[in-house]
């Protein structure tokens, strides 16, 4: 008797998940710690944890021109760990997968780089009001470098970006587009592909800053089609201290170097130095070789999971918080777009942000107050800070429940 | 295990919901502006002097339940004394919410010891030292605002 299989919705084992993460098993304030604070960094599993420690115990030497067992291994590791990244993001070679600290010193790279080069006096860089710090303040040093103008695309009291007015704040003018993939204060998804194409149309490159939507949704650059994409390991369960710049072969090709020194050279005579080839011509010095190879292994330990999973898990998570916390006499929640992710930020009539956070860590809920580095954000939005609650895979509805339970004290301690 | 009235007292909430001494002292002989970038509370501090006896105090802006509180309660405590005076009390202000042991003379605070609980949230010290900076910097008459940062 043939027998058809109905096709299963993808469902998140949890608890064992869980079981992965140690430092969930933590008591904070005498109860068991809730950690909603993922939108700052993720948690580790226990297999970036042990990849770590088993490179510096078994293989630790300096990559790349060593000829002995120990430097070769630590080379492969290397090499492996942006071989990985590289099919995780779908580049289309190793070449265009550079190792930088963070997405900050990602996009720091590209401004100084990229910017320099193609950004002169009355030219503009169109950027969006939801960005994080990181992704304006480099473009306003690139900006007074270079006599360059700094352009906002406005968004919506909803949180979504006004696609009428991004498409009119391309100009002729226009060298670079810089836009955030999922926002950090807002949960909002921008449409990429579609910010992509308008920016295609008038040959403008685009740069994603993928902070965020990196460990929420599979990234695929080739169908973004995006020029330039920057994330950081320690918001991917990985460690800090490792992030990644993608780039576009050809531009990154053309690109001068962003810091000289050992590992990015040909050839050095005091008369003149010739580059090292992609990736190496922007890894200057000794890198982060264990990050990368703890990169590798939270790589390795998403895909072993499965984004449909993930985005499966955290989207219930994200419509159940939004719904329960709606139910907190007073409180608002801020950035409410059709397309978001993992963020639920919200503010509590009569209770500032920073009360919020220190009662509910009182409960042993972790969550993050103030401004998120995005202070133009909070001025869009007409307040001084926000609460955010932000979930990654590792997350309950017990949770969300608990993180409820504790803005009832907080209502408790500052009635209506 | 941390009871909430610890941080939050019943001084500090009415404080809080009630500030004294709030608002804007046109015309005063000292004033300064005070920000915590951290949670991005903005005071501004007004002060009134006859020879170096503080004769009025007011303060004005928005933050926290604890910087607010504490804004409030200096203002009270502060009122009619002199300036070394009022230096010598944000002296032991300071060491009650910093220090790990309770200091001695904490009797001598008077009000002001509601903040003691401070001390155990190291990231709120900010919040409640915000106004006694900000009235520092007014004894000085600084014109750039002083931050916590």
């Amino acid at each position: 008797m043939a027998n058809t299989i109905p096709e299963s919705p993808p469902v998140l084992d949890v608890v064992r998940v869980r079981q992965d993460f140690p430092i969930l098993h933590r008591i904070v304030r005498g109860k068991p710690l809730v950690y909603l604070d993922s939108a700052a960094t993720t948690q580790k599993p226990r297999q970036v944890i042990d990849a770590l420690t088993h490179y510096y115990a078994h293989g630790n030497a300096n990559i790349h021109r060593g000829v002995y067992v120990l430097s070769e291994e630590a080379t492969a590791a290397y090499d492996g760990a942006r071989k990985k990244v590289q099919r995780f993001i779908n580049a289309r070679a190793c070449r265009e997968v550079i190792f930088t600290r963070n997405s900050t010193e990602s996009i720091n790279l590209v401004a100084q780089s990229f910017g320099r080069q193609n950004i002169g006096p009355g030219d503009e860089i169109l950027i969006t009001h939801m960005e994080h710090h990181s992704n304006i303040v480099p473009w306003q040093l690139l900006c007074e470098q270079t006599h360059a103008r700094l352009r906002v695309a406005p968004i919506d009291d909803q949180g979504e970006l006004q696609m009428d007015e991004f498409e009119r704040g391309l100009s002729s003018k226009t060298k670079l587009v810089a836009v955030v993939h999922l926002s950090n204060s807002l949960g909002t998804i921008n449409p990429v592909s579609e910010i992509v194409a308008m920016a295609h149309q008038r040959n403008v490159p685009v740069l994603v800053d993928g902070s965020q939507a990196a460990y929420h949704m599979p990234v695929d650059v080739q169908e973004l089609d995006c020029d330039f994409y920057v994330f950081t390991g320690h918001k991917l369960y990985g460690p800090t201290g490792i992030g990644v710049l993608y780039g576009r072969e050809t531009l990154l090709d053309a690109m001068p170097p962003y810091m000289g020194g050992g590992d990015m050279i040909r050839s050095v005579t005091f008369e003149k130095t010739t580059y090292a080839d992609l990736p190496h011509k922007f890894e200057a010095g000794t890198p982060h070789i264990a990050g990368a190879v703890g990169l590798g292994a939270a790589v390795d330990y998403i895909t072993g999971i499965g984004f449909d999973k993930i985005e499966a898990h955290e989207k219930d998570l994200l419509e159940y918080g939004t719904d329960v916390l709606s139910g907190v006499p007073g409180l608002r929640i801020i950035g409410t777009a059709r397309k978001k992710a993992s963020i639920l930020a919200f503010v509590l009539k009569g209770a500032h942000p920073h009360d919020v956070g220190t009662i509910v860590d009182m409960e042993g809920v972790s969550i993050r107050t103030g401004h998120h580095c995005t202070q133009p954000v909070m001025e869009r939005f007409g307040v001084p800070a926000t609460a955010r609650a932000s979930v990654a895979m590792y997350n309950t509805r017990q949770e969300i429940d608990r993180l409820v339970h504790a803005l009832h004290r907080v209502r408790d301690t500052f009635p209506l | 295990m941390i009871d909430l009235r610890d941080l939050y007292q019943e001084v500090i909430l009415d404080h809080n919901k009630h500030p004294r001494n709030f608002g804007e002292l046109e015309g005063a002989d000292r004033h300064a502006d005070g920000y915590n970038p951290l949670c991005g509370d903005r005071l501004a501090v007004y002060v009134n002097l006859d020879g170096d006896v503080i004769t009025d105090v007011n303060f004005f802006g928005s933050g926290c339940a604890i910087s607010k509180a504490s804004a409030s309660l200096m203002t009270d405590a502060v009122k009619g004394k002199t300036l070394s005076e009022a230096e010598r009390l944000f002296e032991q202000f300071r060491r009650m919410v910093t220090e790990p042991e309770m200091p001695a003379d904490v009797e001598a605070l008077g009000k002001l010891a509601v903040f003691a609980g401070v001390r155990d949230y190291p990231t709120r010290v900010k919040c409640a030292s915000l106004a006694w900076h900000t009235l520092r910097a007014a004894f000085d008459d600084l014109h750039q605002p002083v931050s916590t940062e």
